[in-house]
């Protein structure tokens, strides 16, 4: 097995594993995206009074199923029941025997850890400090979650939890990569998780960037997102276990970079500096030029700020010749700190398989941009690299470049 | 790498120009509180206004420390922290529960998001290189130190901010009072070690820190290697751990000539501490800091910044003057969670 280009050292996808809105594993949501189906509906199991208003992409399980299908206890946040599902579908997949002989790490990123618990707690505690139950609120912090799933997978080498906001989930795979390449770690599950709360909802619509319809990202027309929920990860290894697999891994991790926008706590800069540099960045670390990258998995969020600062980027570091794009959010709605964790596995399964996947409801090209995002699923056998982009809260905007391994 | 420069606000007169060691600031109660500065010398004033107390502890005590080491803007920001802005995430969780969901106004959901501190840091500074910030409960500072090592390693940056914040809320010291963490009845922070009791006394902190892998006639302290290890099984395997992580150092514990241990007077938490005083540790001189800073989840950022004063003016607090001080390893764990090692040498 040899990489196309050349690099120092090599950090390889060797599992992927993820839960969102269109499937609970990752051969249910490449029959989604495979068949334009979109897990975004009317909210059915978020306890809010905005359930008529604003749709969202939920995971489609109960609490109670979404223990049952993760082996957690019931009572648990669902937060760490996503991770768990997606954690060990990614771990699983890598097929990697001996696992405990190797040096192990669990990076998971999240933005309001067991949040979902902890406002079940708040009603009863705002009315009497003396009330609500203790187990609620034990595991609200962000740590706390990835703790909770490491348990679980038999993790202990290093844990470590990611917030960055939107953002998150891709610095925790660009730090499970750096520990492997800087020889700390040999195997490391990286990603993110977030379930819908309250909390993020009324956040996001305080605002005023929900979209009360189906979002359409990087449409004219677009008018805000739809938030989502789910987990995903990616099973990082170094080349010495990549070489003791049986199977081919996914792909490579060629290429990461993580940059700051610096223009504002909430809102991206109108040229887009911070994912310039991210994905900019990205190329140079993976030795390639604008013209190698066949698709880029954008952020895409479908708010105005965002579809025209990352086209602007994209404009600005990629013309005249535009890979192939789309926003997946448009399936999975905005998963915050999980989402670039499901773009991962999305774009190491396109890298791997040559797919490209569509861009859901997208009708009228922004005016400024002169291109557009794909419309229909279509298989592309000579893509060798994909770009996943990811921009948050904080100005911080992180990209991924995702590189086909040749036989 | 070195530590070129520090920031530190924490319930001690640790921030400015104040001298070390300062007399010991004495608090009754089990919560001790940050003394904060004139916030007007640091941040812009139509700023603070908007900033809840953590983000402006976080951001002065971050510029403070870029301020003395005369590097703006870094080449990395990166901010440890456990519990992230606890006030803002309150008051929008409370706001939307008394009001149903409606009318909710955004400032303290924006500003509630974890990496609210290292954003306004590179806000401030139009900083637009790395950024990250770790929120991994007890060793959330040591994560942040780890990723600054490796990019220091990787080359990718020459100077790294790096700081440990977390703050207690009313809100929060009611519910963590309530798991049984902090010492019931009168308890001052002088008397900690003194009344082996269950529980501790909780503290709050912002300190930062200036890395670079340069050596500098005004570095601080060089610190050498840093390593956490998780939920240790025995006693044993803490001790073991240690030896490794010296012999990785090729050091061994009679190289130590300071250890600093996160002790916080709650008898079954300072077990571990005990036992290696009576066997690892048994040679060594030890000292505590957590009747100083009280206990939170990134206190290991303060003990880092006692420890590099503590090389650079070459003093002990309360203990007689020594021969030169080479090298300080700090040891702590949080909850028998996560447990962390740092070591330092002077330069």
């Amino acid at each position: 097995m040899i990489l196309e280009h050349k690099m120092s050292q090599t950090v390889f996808v060797a599992g992927v594993g993820v839960i969102s809105g269109i499937g609970n594993n990752t051969a249910k949501c490449l029959s989604a995206l495979e068949n334009s189906r979109a897990g975004i509906d009317k909210i059915r199991y978020l306890d809010t009074v905005h359930k008529d208003t604003f749709p969202v992409a939920e995971v489609k399980l109960s609490n109670d199923e979404l223990a049952a299908l993760s082996d957690f206890a019931p009572g648990i946040s669902r937060t760490a029941m996503l991770s768990l599902i997606a954690a060990r579908e990614a771990l699983h997949s890598a097929k990697i025997e001996n696992f405990s002989s190797w040096r192990t790490g669990f990076i998971s990123a999240n933005t309001v850890g067991g949040m979902d618990k902890t406002e079940d707690f708040f009603t009863q505690f705002m009315a009497n400090p003396k009330a609500g139950r203790l187990r609620n609120v034990v595991n609200h912090e962000c740590g706390k979650i990835t703790e909770l799933v490491a348990d679980q997978l038999g993790i202990k080498n290093y844990v470590s939890t990611i917030s960055t906001a939107c953002s998150s989930s891709a610095n925790a795979i660009m730090y499970g990569a750096r520990l492997i390449k800087n020889n700390i770690l040999d195997v490391v599950i990286a990603g993110g998780t977030d379930a819908l709360t309250r909390f993020t909802l009324n956040g996001f619509n305080t605002l005023m960037i929900l979209d009360s319809e189906y979002c359409q990202p990087f449409d004219a027309n677009r008018r805000g997102l739809n938030l989502g929920e789910g987990a995903g990860y990616v099973t990082l290894v170094s080349e010495r276990v990549a070489a003791s697999l049986k199977t081919s891994p996914y792909c490579a991790l060629s290429g990461y970079c993580n940059a700051n926008d610096a223009y504002h706590q909430t809102a991206s800069s109108p040229d887009g500096t911070g994912s310039y540099m991210a994905m900019q960045g990205a190329l140079k670390m993976s030795s390639l030029n604008p013209g190698d990258i066949g698709y880029i998995n954008l952020h895409g969020t479908g708010t105005q700020n965002n579809d025209n600062s990352e086209g602007t980027a994209i404009k600005r570091l990629f013309e005249p010749h535009y890979p192939k794009m789309s926003s997946t959010k448009s399936f999975t709605g905005h998963t915050l700190g999980a989402s670039a964790g499901i773009e991962a596995v999305f774009s190491a399964l396109s890298v791997q398989q040559g797919l490209i996947y569509p861009n859901l409801r997208f009708k009228t090209r922004i005016e400024d941009l002169p291109f557009a995002p794909e419309t229909s699923f279509t298989r592309q056998p000579e893509l060798k690299h994909v770009l996943s982009n990811s921009f948050g809260f904080g100005g911080n905007c992180s990209s991924l470049i995702f590189s086909k391994l040749q036989d | 790498m070195y530590i070129r420069a520090t920031g530190n606000i924490s319930p001690q007169k640790t921030f400015g120009n104040a001298p070390f060691p300062g007399e010991v600031v004495a608090y009754e109660g089990n919560r001790l509180t940050c003394i904060t500065p004139d916030y007007k010398e640091l941040i812009d004033p139509k700023l603070i206004r908007r900033m809840s107390r953590v983000i402006k502890m976080g951001v002065a005590s971050a510029m403070a420390c870029l301020k003395e080491a005369g590097v703006t803007p870094p080449d990395a920001i990166i901010t440890g922290t456990a519990y992230g802005c606890l006030e803002d995430t309150g008051i929008f969780l409370s706001k939307m529960i008394e009001r149903g969901e409606e009318l909710l106004t955004p400032t303290s959901f924006i500003q509630s998001t974890h990496n609210t501190i290292g954003a306004q840091v590179a806000l401030l500074l139009h900083c637009h290189e790395y950024n990250n910030t770790f929120v991994n409960g007890g060793s959330s500072f040591e994560c942040s130190l780890l990723d600054a090592q490796m990019l220091l390693q990787e080359g990718e940056a020459k100077n790294v901010l790096v700081g440990g914040i977390d703050e207690i809320t009313d809100i929060s010291h009611g519910i963590l009072s309530r798991f049984g963490l902090y010492k019931q009845g009168s308890v001052s922070n002088l008397d900690l070690y003194n009344t082996p009791s269950k529980g501790t006394i909780a503290g709050e902190g912002s300190a930062f820190f200036l890395l670079t892998n340069e050596a500098s006639e005004n570095a601080l302290a060089k610190l050498d290697a840093i390593t956490t290890f998780y939920k240790p099984g025995s006693f044993g395997e803490v001790e073991q751990q240690i030896s490794s992580f010296l012999s990785a150092q090729n050091i061994s514990v009679d190289d130590i000539d300071l250890i600093i241990t996160g002790k916080n007077g709650d008898a079954k938490n300072d077990e571990v501490y005990q036992y290696l005083g009576k066997t690892l540790f048994n040679k060594n001189t030890a000292i505590n800091y957590k009747h100083l800073c009280g206990e939170y989840p990134t206190s290991s950022a303060f003990a880092l910044w006692y420890a590099a004063h503590i090389i650079k003016t070459n003093m002990i607090p309360g203990k007689a003057q020594v021969a030169p001080l080479k090298k300080v390893l700090i040891y702590n764990h949080y909850q028998n969670t996560y447990h962390s090692l740092m070591l330092l040498s002077a330069c």
